[in-house]
């Protein structure tokens, strides 16, 4: 009777020790190049609410998670909105959704929001991720962080995450212009020779 | 000047405050490189003390106010490329070293700083440094990282990174490394372990005793 209570307990423990490490890598890592990205139903600055299904005819999504408090975000303000210019018409759009906790982070409220992408004319939407819900299953870590996706019969496909450059500090100064190449190679048919690239960035605040 | 000399007599107890830390900047630029750019600043320092005289700024205050610009001043920042940093990040002594990425501006890299700082003073004996390294822009150098850097007396090593192309770099110091800061490196000779998050002292304390034996 003693050695099944034992074995029952012991068999307790190897469950809930399973049952919770099981649990933590349920937790997504967030995308690889090649997985299929989800849409999403989000809040815009302009009040509407919009979806990657909305763009019929886009080829494919610049989505960018970006925010108006961290430095090296700012710093690519201006960029974010040339390669929305660049393009858009192209077919590939730019996306930007702000990650952040605006309770933590009250810079980055919808007000504020609205006030930043006003001042220096943004001309994609910049949503809300409400409840941060999509940003840690794209797996974004940082803003600026950016997913380049390709619209397919199967879904949109993840084809390219990273950096939009290689210099932060300075635009003139960049060598390699990461997210354009991208793009440039995904309008071409060709293969994107730098899938997958860093920079650092602000933590996304929660 | 002769203004702002008007504007300063203008209160008789400023004046003397006033002439007093004009003195003081004078004694002090027979040993400056920068001659113009210090007088200046007491200049500025002092009118603005003479504005806000009614408050009656004591004029210890004052002097400290020169001093702390004089630091700035004086404050040597080692500034490196990835390249001049890389020797941080290897060791073949019995040292653990704990390297903290962080930038003034970055919100839990401020609030996680001080655990660092106790770290590395009540881990000295056991061998253990603490190297901050600031991701600061270099343009926040003078007016922000300086002055952070002195107003909190910052003790453990500091380190500027300036290497603007990231991407090189990031996965050397681990492939795991996302790019988001705070991020913190430990490691010695026989054990490397990186760590994209933010800590507390004792999370921090209890990462750092699995390196000592």
């Amino acid at each position: 009777m003693k050695k099944t209570i034992k074995l029952i307990s012991v068999l307790t423990v190897v469950l809930l020790i399973s049952a919770f490490s099981i649990q933590k890598s349920v937790v997504s890592p967030g995308y690889e190049v090649g997985d299929i990205a989800t849409d999403f139903k989000l809040e815009n600055i302009d009040g509407t609410m919009v979806s990657l299904s909305d763009y019929k005819e886009a080829k494919g999504f610049i989505v960018i998670f970006t925010c108006n408090t961290c430095p090296y975000a700012v710093a690519y303000e201006d960029r974010v909105e040339a390669l929305n210019k660049r393009y858009a018409d192209k077919g590939y759009p730019v996306i930007a959704i702000m990650p952040n906790n605006p309770k933590v982070k009250p810079g980055d409220k919808m007000e504020a929001m609205k006030a930043r992408a006003k001042a220096k004319g943004f001309t994609f939407p910049y949503l809300m991720d409400e409840g941060q819900k999509i940003y840690p299953q794209y797996g974004a870590k940082k803003t600026p962080h950016v997913y380049i996706l390709q619209k397919t019969k199967k879904g949109n496909v993840v084809k390219y995450i990273g950096a939009i450059d290689d210099n932060y500090q300075d635009a003139k100064a960049v060598n390699q212009k990461y997210v354009e190449d991208a793009v440039d190679a995904l309008l071409e048919g060709k293969e994107i020779k730098e899938t997958h690239t860093r920079a650092i960035g602000c933590s996304i605040k929660v | 000047m002769i203004q702002i000399y008007k504007a300063a007599t203008k209160h008789q107890t400023c004046v003397k405050d006033f002439l007093k830390i004009l003195s003081i900047a004078i004694f002090k630029i027979h040993k400056k490189e920068n001659m113009r750019l210090f007088l200046n600043i007491i200049i500025a320092v002092s009118l603005f003390s003479c504005i806000e005289s009614k408050k009656e700024k004591p004029l210890d205050e004052m002097i400290n106010m020169v001093h702390e610009v004089n630091e700035v001043n004086d404050f040597k920042l080692e500034i490196y490329d990835f390249d001049g940093i890389e020797k941080f990040f290897k060791t073949e002594n019995d040292k653990t070293y704990v390297i903290n990425f962080w930038a003034t501006w970055c919100g839990p890299c401020i609030k996680e700083l001080p655990h660092f700082e106790v770290l590395n003073e009540e881990y000295k004996s056991k061998n253990v440094e603490v190297i901050l390294v600031s991701l600061d822009f270099p343009k926040a150098y003078e007016k922000k990282l300086k002055p952070f850097i002195i107003k909190h007396k910052l003790n453990s090593k500091i380190i500027a990174l300036n290497d603007t192309n990231s991407n090189s770099w990031i996965p050397k110091v681990s492939e795991a490394w996302s790019g988001a800061i705070p991020a913190t490196l430990i490691f010695n000779k026989d054990k490397r372990q990186f760590y994209e998050r933010t800590f507390n002292y004792n999370e921090l304390i209890n990462e750092v005793e699995q390196f000592l034996n």
